[in-house]
């Protein structure tokens, strides 16, 4: 069971990154492994902050 | 080892080199698709293994050991290192859009051969090298957006005119897919209500992303795609419902409406409510669909029914107007080569790359898969009888109000079709009537049903498989115009709060709604001249669309160029002024036949005035519904003169600057200095 739950993480994972959906757990491993002191933003701001950087620019978009 | 390798690429090249021999001498009979599909993968193979491989030696020296932004810069959020699989999977997504679908469909009506090689020869030669130039550039610059390096690169003036050409562009990018919609869903129940729905079904994966289960996109994702499936089938029932059914079937003009009304309430709306939603059941509708068009023509390999070239290469095709020279490579943009993708080569794209030598995969080799994409777009139109084809692409004008007047005037053409094969496809594909479909969408996806339904067996599925392609169409569609009317936006924000501070705060509902509005207004101007034309929009509005994407493609190639000028490689600038030469010949004898001809059909200042005599004589020409349409179509036949003189006055503008710049680095005058970022080396354990 363990290798096909650890297969399926890894698969959403990818999943997610293709589609450009905001990745939290990596973002999380950031901020603990270059930041150890700060405190890191919560799931909720930081779903709102990847999503303001993804549209209000152009180039995320194209025909 | 090295012997064997010699051989082996040799036969690819021959291979290559055989099907395309194939597919340009064989006449009177049917050719394979697989010939085509042969052709185009051998030479994507050689323009990989040998070319993107000069690219990443020589031009650039890429470096694996050199630290790319995303470990320099690393903060968890824009800046990720990721698995080069998956930055190819995500900038696949990015780049593929309706583009490479739409505008091989189109140039279908000059045969088929025209477009296969400009397809492959063009991507091999111009679109991929732009891609991976681009990205390589931006990757050295901290990934630099393509107009922050067009300022810093050639001078504030090319920057400048660089920001108001993209903003022009986006506004005519999205008014014709707004138009390629409205055709599609034109008198069309079972397609409105479809596409309708997925709007409701976005907010609902909005609201749970948000509260129910917050930021679980693949939850909501999966919920999402089943709810597609129930829309598809919830349009087939309205479909057969009378009184239900003509309640969904709308005009043009509503329609054109509600997409505008849809267009305003995405910029205002919070994205995570609908846009954000969107776009994630886009991306894997995408890459499914683009998936299963493979499967079914490798499973299918239809024959190509259209000729090699028909007699419409000398510029009297219904489906545009202008010949083969220079309008197949302005019709075909996307899948060639398309500017746009160096906004997304230069924005999201290079601040995920782990290594430099991943530009090569990622830069070329996405854009190969793209054009492959637009390869199998052609062999759906190629697949479909001629008659078929021009019963779908032609305008009203061209083919008259019904089955039997479009026969006639399509037997003129020298194509074969009855009226009751063309009312027999209208029903197989739950459609009341297929005639003058105009925008290349409808017809891709007839084109598709045709093969799936041959794949897959038995023609009773086919009216869900055409229904299927055309939502998937509308939903990528729709995600690039609600995406893009948000990203315009925020650029005449950016303009305007020079002249006005408070109009450029992004957080500001006055400003917010104000500059929504205006954006809106100005795509949707073009949309509804396009909805009135008689002569289908699309007509005057794509080719416009394709000189602005290319003119795009010879601002990032001056970029790319002068990026390369001034790194002191000035010995390999060709491989970015080949494509650019050749851009600028095909836009600019483009843009002076659409601004000078004196063909009506062709010039927009000569339809401008045979549009002011018929208007002076009190007659109304063909098509034409009243006084006040056709005062509008003058004003509008102006106005697109303006916008295409815009285009390339900035081109030119652009051009000579970079020029003076390219100048003054190879007389001596100015030395050499590269912007690149400083060699860093790269701590080998990130990523994963």
């Amino acid at each position: 069971m363990a290798p096909l739950v650890s297969f399926a993480r890894r698969a959403a994972s990818v999943l997610r990154r293709v589609i450009g959906a905001p990745d939290y757990e990596r973002y999380l491993a950031h901020v603990a492994h270059a930041h150890p002191r700060a405190i890191p933003l919560s799931r909720e701001e930081f779903a709102r902050d990847a999503l303001s950087r993804r549209y209000d620019r152009p180039g995320s978009r194209c025909c | 080892m090295r012997v064997l390798s010699a051989v082996g690429w040799s036969l690819v090249a021959l291979a290559g080199a055989g099907a395309l021999g194939v597919l340009a001498l064989r006449r009177g009979e049917n050719v394979s698709a697989a010939w085509l599909l042969v052709a185009a993968l051998c030479t994507y193979a050689i323009g990989y293994r040998f070319y993107s491989a000069f690219l990443a030696a020589k031009v650039f020296a890429l470096d694996d050991a050199r630290a790319t932004p995303s470990e320099r810069l690393s903060d968890g959020r824009d800046y990720v290192p990721t698995n080069r699989w998956i930055v190819f999977g995500h900038h696949f997504a990015a780049i593929a859009g309706p583009g490479p679908l739409v505008g091989p469909t189109l140039a279908a009506q000059f045969g088929y051969l025209p477009g296969v090689l400009w397809i492959v020869i063009g991507v091999v030669l111009g679109g991929a090298v732009q891609d991976m130039v681009v990205l390589c550039a931006s990757i050295r610059r901290d990934g630099k957006s393509l107009g922050q390096m067009a300022k810093e690169e050639i001078g504030p003036v090319a920057g400048f005119t660089a920001l108001v050409a993209v903003l022009g562009i986006m506004v005519v990018l999205i008014a014709v897919l707004g138009l390629v919609v409205v055709n599609a869903l034109k008198s069309s129940p079972w397609g409105t209500v479809t596409i309708g729905l997925t709007i409701p079904i976005a907010l609902v994966m909005g609201l749970y992303m948000r509260w129910v289960r917050p930021g679980r996109v693949l939850e909501a994702s999966a919920i999402g795609l089943i709810l597609l499936v129930v829309a598809l089938y919830a349009g087939r029932w309205v479909a057969q419902q009378p009184g239900l059914a003509s309640t969904f079937t709308l005009s043009g003009k509503t329609l054109a409406i509600l997409v505008m009304a849809y267009g305003f309430a995405a910029s205002v709306l919070p994205v995570w409510l609908l846009l954000a939603p969107r776009d994630y059941l886009s991306a894997f509708v995408k890459i499914g669909v683009v998936l299963a068009l493979a499967v079914g023509i490798l499973v299918a390999l239809p024959p190509l029914q259209m000729p090699a070239l028909t007699q419409f290469t000398d510029g009297s095709g219904p489906v545009f107007a202008g010949a083969l020279f220079p309008f197949a490579f302005i019709t075909i943009a996307c899948g060639s080569i398309s500017g746009f993708h160096a906004l997304i080569a230069s924005g999201t794209t290079p601040k995920l790359l782990e290594r430099e030598s991943d530009a090569r995969m990622i830069g070329y080799g996405a854009m190969l898969m793209e054009s492959f994409v637009a390869v199998m777009a052609l062999i759906a139109a190629c697949a479909l009888t001629p008659g078929v084809y021009f019963a779908i692409n032609a305008p009203v004008a061209a083919l008259g109000p019904t089955v039997q007047t479009a026969a006639e005037a399509i037997a003129k053409w020298g194509f074969v079709v009855t009226p009751t094969e063309l009312e027999l496809l209208a029903r197989q594909v739950g459609e009341t009537s297929l005639l003058s479909r105009t925008g290349g969408a409808p017809s891709l996806a007839v084109g598709m049903a045709h093969l799936f339904s041959q794949s897959l067996g038995g023609s009773s599925a086919m009216a869900l498989w055409y229904h299927f392609a055309i939502m998937f169409e509308a939903l990528f569609i729709l995600t690039t115009l609600d995406a893009g009317t948000r990203v315009g936006r925020f650029m005449l924000q950016d303009l305007g709060r020079h002249a006005w501070p408070a109009f450029g705060r992004t957080n500001w509902m006055p400003a917010v709604v104000l500059s929504s509005a205006l954006t809106v207004a100005m795509w949707g101007h073009f949309l509804w001249q396009g909805v009135i034309d008689p002569l289908g929009g699309i007509n005057s509005l794509w080719p416009l669309f394709g000189i602005a994407n290319q003119l795009l493609a010879a601002v990032a190639l001056c970029v790319a160029t002068t990026v390369i000028i001034k790194m002191g490689k000035a010995r390999y600038a060709w491989t970015t002024m080949l494509p650019l030469a050749w851009l600028i010949i095909v836009t600019m004898s483009a843009g002076a036949t659409k601004l000078f001809s004196s063909q009506p059909r062709l010039g927009f200042l000569a339809q401008a005035h045979a549009l002011q005599a018929a208007r002076a004589a009190g007659t109304l020409p063909p098509g034409v519904k009243s006084a006040g349409d056709l005062t509008q179509m003058i004003a509008n036949n102006y106005l697109d003169a303006a916008v295409a003189a815009f285009f390339l006055l900035s081109v030119i503008v652009i051009l000579l600057d970079s020029a003076r710049e390219w100048w003054a680095v190879l007389s001596g005058s100015k030395t050499p200095r590269s912007t690149e970022v400083p060699f860093q080396p790269r701590a080998f354990a990130a990523g994963d």
